[in-house]
């Protein structure tokens, strides 16, 4: 099944979903060494976990729906589902978070609605969503990067960080494991000017958030390489960047308290950069055409930035993408292409 | 004459107000995050359905075609009236967790959907049980959604029962899970829709395996009779 053609007759070599999965899954691996160098094996455990659970519930619900399994979990769209979730959730997540999280995105916003290419939502961000509103608690806390962490604290190994997130160790309780994300910060601080709040914190790097800014470059490199190899075009991604890059311009403000950073800090922290090449190119639940994946990726930049600025949480690629997803056959409607020899006009 | 067994299967479950005709949906979704909430306004609801059709079927007689709706309306406010006044003598907490809910009866499209379209045209007595019968659809599916959310929710279920029931059921709280965290989803809107969605299709379910028993049944029963034409000559 070709995904991304969206016009016929072109004779390009065929792209099977399974080919287009693994391209993809290959695409996230700069983005989770980065993550997993600025946060430790969290991410790790994270993927194998939500990737065991995606595939056992991907086959309960095939075998409920008498769809043949081995064909289905063959094409690696669970995999692709489970990474993305796991790489969203904060690392050291205990297993029922990551159960929970993969039940929602396979089952409710996957299987429910017909399987792989009939779902309206983003399904990874579903289960991020249901998540967030239902475990505030756990979901908001990050733990810190490794660099930013006391010398007297010991990073859990793979095996503890498994036993962590089975919940047969605790985390470290030691004040400074986990910390408040550069995204909370500007988002609380109404008193100091962005720059004293970038010296008094040591959360902030060079441009982004401590750690942060390393991942999203790393996977900025991973979405150029699936731009490059065509997995989807330019437009949704860029015009995402380039309208949230726009608003935190005009909104920076000369650095005054109410801002919320500058550009790079916006684009470079939280998951910006992670959402716009690899949750807002779903094929799926994006626009179609070309003219449409612009509004569509420009509708997202512009939600992230103010739900980041006006809302109730710190980041909010999921709920904007979410409310994209739902825009998503209404811009379709608005931008069909004419077709090849009628002009725009005629009907 | 008003078919009783037919009343009970229509409220129950062939055109259940909540799973089938889709009527109420406001209260169903927005109250029933706990037991006590729901068991409260199923109790309320049964009760003004109950009283708007008596009424209703009393004066269908007297009362013009062209401001039918009007005089129906009157008596469900009416009724929804006196359940607020009851339960603000009697179940004061209760009322006060309800709140908006209650007055809100009088705009179920259940309650003006049985006074238009039966109780108008049947006898009292059966505009009455139709009445209760529709209540109860309600209700069940009310508690249904209550319990489910209560549960996923918050992991124990009948909490706070002492509000309807008095002293005597404070401590009917059941801990199903311990150490459970709170699932909030469930607790709020977007969990009720979810669950109703899901009892629907569970509903559709098993309407389809009757379906199916019952065309499977019909075949066998036209392949005997086939088999009867066709050697209908031996005998």
């Amino acid at each position: 099944m070709a995904l991304m053609r969206i016009t016929s007759p072109h004779a390009h070599n065929k792209q099977s979903t399974s080919d287009v999965m693994r391209l993809v899954l290959l695409a996230t691996l700069p983005g989770v060494l980065a993550l997993t160098l600025a946060f430790g094996w969290g991410t790790i455990i994270n993927i194998l976990l939500a990737s065991l659970f995606g595939l056992g519930l991907e086959a309960l619900a095939l075998a409920a729906r008498k769809r043949p399994i081995a064909f289905y979990l063959n094409d690696y769209s669970v995999l692709v589902t489970a990474v993305l979730l796991a790489i969203a959730l904060p690392p050291y997540s205990p297993w029922w978070i990551l159960l929970t999280g993969m039940f929602f995105s396979i089952i409710v916003a996957k299987q429910l609605y017909g399987g792989l290419g009939y779902n309206p939502f983003n399904p990874a961000m579903v289960g991020y969503v249901v998540l967030l509103i239902s475990f505030p608690m756990q979901m908001t806390t990050w733990v810190a990067p490794i660099e930013l962490l006391p010398a007297s604290v010991s990073i859990p190994s793979l095996w503890d960080s498994l036993l962590i997130a089975l919940g047969l160790l605790q985390l470290p309780a030691v004040d400074g494991f986990t910390m408040a994300t550069p995204l909370d910060l500007v988002r609380q601080n109404n008193a100091l000017m962005i720059d004293d709040l970038q010296q008094q914190y040591t959360q902030f790097g060079r441009w982004g958030g401590t750690g942060w800014e390393w991942a999203s470059i790393a996977f900025l490199i991973g979405g150029l390489f699936l731009m490059y190899r065509k997995i989807f075009t330019w437009h949704a991604p860029i015009s995402m960047l380039i309208a949230l890059a726009f608003l935190s311009a005009v909104f920076y403000d000369g650095g005054s308290s109410a801002s919320i950073g500058t550009p790079a800090f916006q684009l470079l922290t939280g998951a910006a950069i992670f959402g716009a090449f690899f949750i807002v190119t779903d094929p799926v639940s994006s626009a179609v055409s070309n003219k449409g994946r612009i509004i569509y990726g420009a509708g997202i930049g512009i939600l992230i930035f103010t739900i980041r600025k006006w809302g109730n949480y710190p980041d909010s690629v999921a709920f904007a993408v979410l409310l994209m997803n739902f825009a998503a056959p209404l811009i379709d409607h608005y931008t069909q292409p004419a077709t090849y020899g009628h002009s725009k006009k005629s009907k | 004459m008003a078919n009783y067994s037919e009343i009970t299967l229509n409220g129950l479950w062939k055109n259940n107000p909540a799973l089938v005709q889709l009527l109420g949906l406001c209260p169903l979704l927005g109250v029933t995050n706990s037991v006590v909430n729901s068991i409260g306004l199923g109790l309320a609801t049964i009760f003004v359905l109950v009283a708007s059709n008596t009424c209703v079927s009393l004066i269908k007689t007297v009362t013009p075609d062209a401001i039918r709706l009007p005089t129906f309306v009157m008596i469900i406010a009416a009724a929804v009236t006196c359940t607020e006044l009851l339960m603000q003598a009697y179940t004061y907490e209760l009322y006060e967790i309800l709140g908006i809910f209650l007055p809100l009866i009088t705009t179920n499209c259940v309650i003006l959907g049985r006074a238009d379209g039966f109780a108008c045209k049947n006898s009292v007595a059966a505009s009455a049980y139709d009445g209760l019968m529709m209540g109860l659809g309600f209700a069940v599916v009310l508690y249904l959604l209550g319990g489910a959310r209560e549960l996923i929710g918050t992991g124990s279920l009948f909490a706070n029962m002492d509000l309807l029931f008095g002293s005597v059921a404070a401590d009917w709280e059941m801990t199903v899970f311990n150490n459970y965290p709170q699932f909030l989803l469930a607790i709020l809107p977007p969990g009720a829709f979810i669950l109703t969605g899901l009892i629907i299709a569970a509903k559709n379910y098993i309407d389809g395996g009757i379906k199916r028993a019952q065309a499977a049944k019909l075949e066998q029963q036209e392949k005997v009779s086939k088999r009867v034409r066709v050697t209908g000559t031996i005998s």
